[in-house]
């Protein structure tokens, strides 16, 4: 028996056979995996002696093969965050550090699922559209499945991102126009060419991966979902699946159900679910966005509708937070817990510290935050932030005179 | 004549053709000319109330026409308006 054979469209439910599709070809809809529990067997012991990756939740993961394509990827420290919960006033905080994964970001996680699955279904190129985290990601899977990998970005990215890329040495092809564009481009091109591009038409498997943050929290807390979560927003893939990861493990009896509540970060200037939440409309309105949170600037969000029914029905809240606000939310947790995020922890920590602020969070309860990226990858949005260098002449004289502060 | 893009879902209605030419001076207008030239291509834009449905894209030269002024939106001579659905990120 096959754990999961059709993909069923999240709008009108029509269902398609499990292979690389890219929307409902009826409505549009975004299309998921559906899979059969019942035949499913996964236990609290079959977890913990599974493999030190986040491949110990592999029956309930979108493919079938034995053998992954894997780097590593997730299990990634869960952090009691003592001093950031005096600063916030919070009574029990946690940070799940996703920003250590093999390429920095948590993208690895649906990458490893997307990649894995795209051998299975016979693809010989792997691709996506990017800017940033997912192309690091894919060029580092591609080469290690040992896949043609092609990574489309913007022709005008950041050097520090074509590095993060090019060093895997993928097909790296810059296009002349914004990142809307490019994803645009690739969707055409995934009715031409026959490749598996990860957040195109293997995005069903792909976003299967990002519920590895759901159960990974819930192990790490002890088999126990913690009572509110804040997850920063791009598409809003990533907090529905962190929801449907919980509801999985509630389902099959791994954890007690909690009645996590749901809060949504986003970058000002980046932010139309938190405005729809705010307004409490249940129209999503595309913006055009502008914001040094690059990973989390889309302005039309495939499945924003999704994230604020999450975000309503969990009774949980969203806001968002302007660039100064993220540049003082990496600082601070930088300078609290000692962990240096990019942009979207910024964001994520701007956004917690807002909601506590306004009474939204309940400083009482359990609080996990995901910082999904690392600091390292967006250096110019801190370079004037760092702590000056204080230079002296190498004697114990110079040291005093120079720096009064050391007693 | 106005250019449209057809996505690749629908082109099983528009005998494989990615792009077709149409008449109208609004969004609204090219839409009714796409609807009545390929029979079955108007349930798949819109939903039982004849609003398109909200993961429909419609671009005229790349912007939004939720950001313009939506089925109202002029359209001229060579500009170029696509179909797409929405994209996940990256
Ligand atoms: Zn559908």
């Amino acid at each position: 028996m096959k754990k999961f054979r059709n993909l069923q469209c999240r709008e009108c439910g029509r269902r398609f056979p499990a292979e690389a599709v890219y929307v409902c070809e009826y409505c549009f809809g975004p299309l998921e995996v559906i899979y059969d529990y019942g035949s499913i067997d996964i236990s609290r012991d079959s977890i913990l002696e599974g493999p030190l990756s986040l491949w110990r939740y592999k029956p309930l993961l979108p493919v079938h093969t034995d053998s992954p394509v894997t780097i590593g990827e997730g299990l990634t420290p869960l952090l009691r965050a003592g001093n950031l919960e005096k600063e916030l006033g919070l009574k029990e905080l946690y940070i799940k550090n996703d920003s250590v994964n093999p390429t920095f970001s948590f993208k690895d996680r649906v990458v490893t699922v997307a990649v894995s699955r795209a051998r299975e279904l016979g693809f010989d190129t792997v691709a996506c559209a990017s800017t940033g985290n997912l192309a690091c990601s894919v060029a580092a899977y591609g080469k290690k499945a040992g896949l043609k990998t092609v990574v489309f970005i913007p022709a005008d990215l950041e050097k520090g991102k074509v590095l993060g890329a090019g060093i895997y040495q993928p097909r790296l092809v810059g296009v002349r126009g914004d990142y809307d564009q490019v994803n645009r481009l690739c969707g055409e091109l995934a009715g031409t060419f026959k490749w598996g591009f990860v957040n195109v038409n293997l995005r069903p498997y792909y976003a299967e991966g990002s519920k590895t943050l759901g159960f990974e929290v819930a192990e790490q807390l002890g088999f126990r979902a913690p009572r509110q979560v804040v997850v920063p927003m791009a598409s809003g893939s990533l907090l529905t699946k962190i929801y449907k990861g919980l509801k999985e493990f509630e389902e099959l009896g791994i954890i007690e159900e909690a009645g996590t509540r749901f809060f949504g970060a986003q970058a000002s200037g980046a932010d139309p679910i938190a405005e729809a939440v705010r307004k409490d409309e249940d129209i999503i309105r595309p913006v055009k966005v502008k914001t040094i949170a690059k990973s989390l600037a889309i302005g039309n969000p495939a499945d924003g509708y999704y994230a604020w029914d999450v975000i309503k029905k969990s009774g949980g809240y969203a806001a968002s937070v302007t660039d100064d606000e993220i540049v003082e939310g990496i600082k601070l947790l930088a300078s609290t817990e000692g962990v240096f995020t990019e942009t979207a922890g910024g964001v994520t920590v701007g956004v917690l510290k807002k909601l506590v602020e306004n009474g939204k969070i309940d400083p009482e309860l359990s609080v996990v935050i995901y910082i999904t990226g690392n600091g390292l990858k967006t250096q110019e949005a801190v370079e004037k932030s760092v702590s000056k260098i204080e230079e002296i002449e190498p004697s114990l004289k110079s040291f005093k005179e120079s720096c009064p502060w050391a007693v | 004549m106005i250019k449209v893009k057809i996505p690749q879902p629908l082109r099983n209605l528009t005998d494989g053709k990615d792009e077709v030419s149409l008449e109208g001076n609004e969004i609204g207008e090219i839409l009714l000319e796409l609807e009545k030239k390929y029979p079955g291509i108007k349930e798949r834009l819109r939903d039982e109330e004849g609003k398109l449905r909200r993961f429909i894209n419609i671009f005229v030269n790349g912007d939004d026409i939720r950001h313009l002024e939506g089925e109202a939106t002029p359209v001229e001579e060579r500009d170029e308006v696509s179909i797409l659905p929405a994209i996940a990120g990256g």
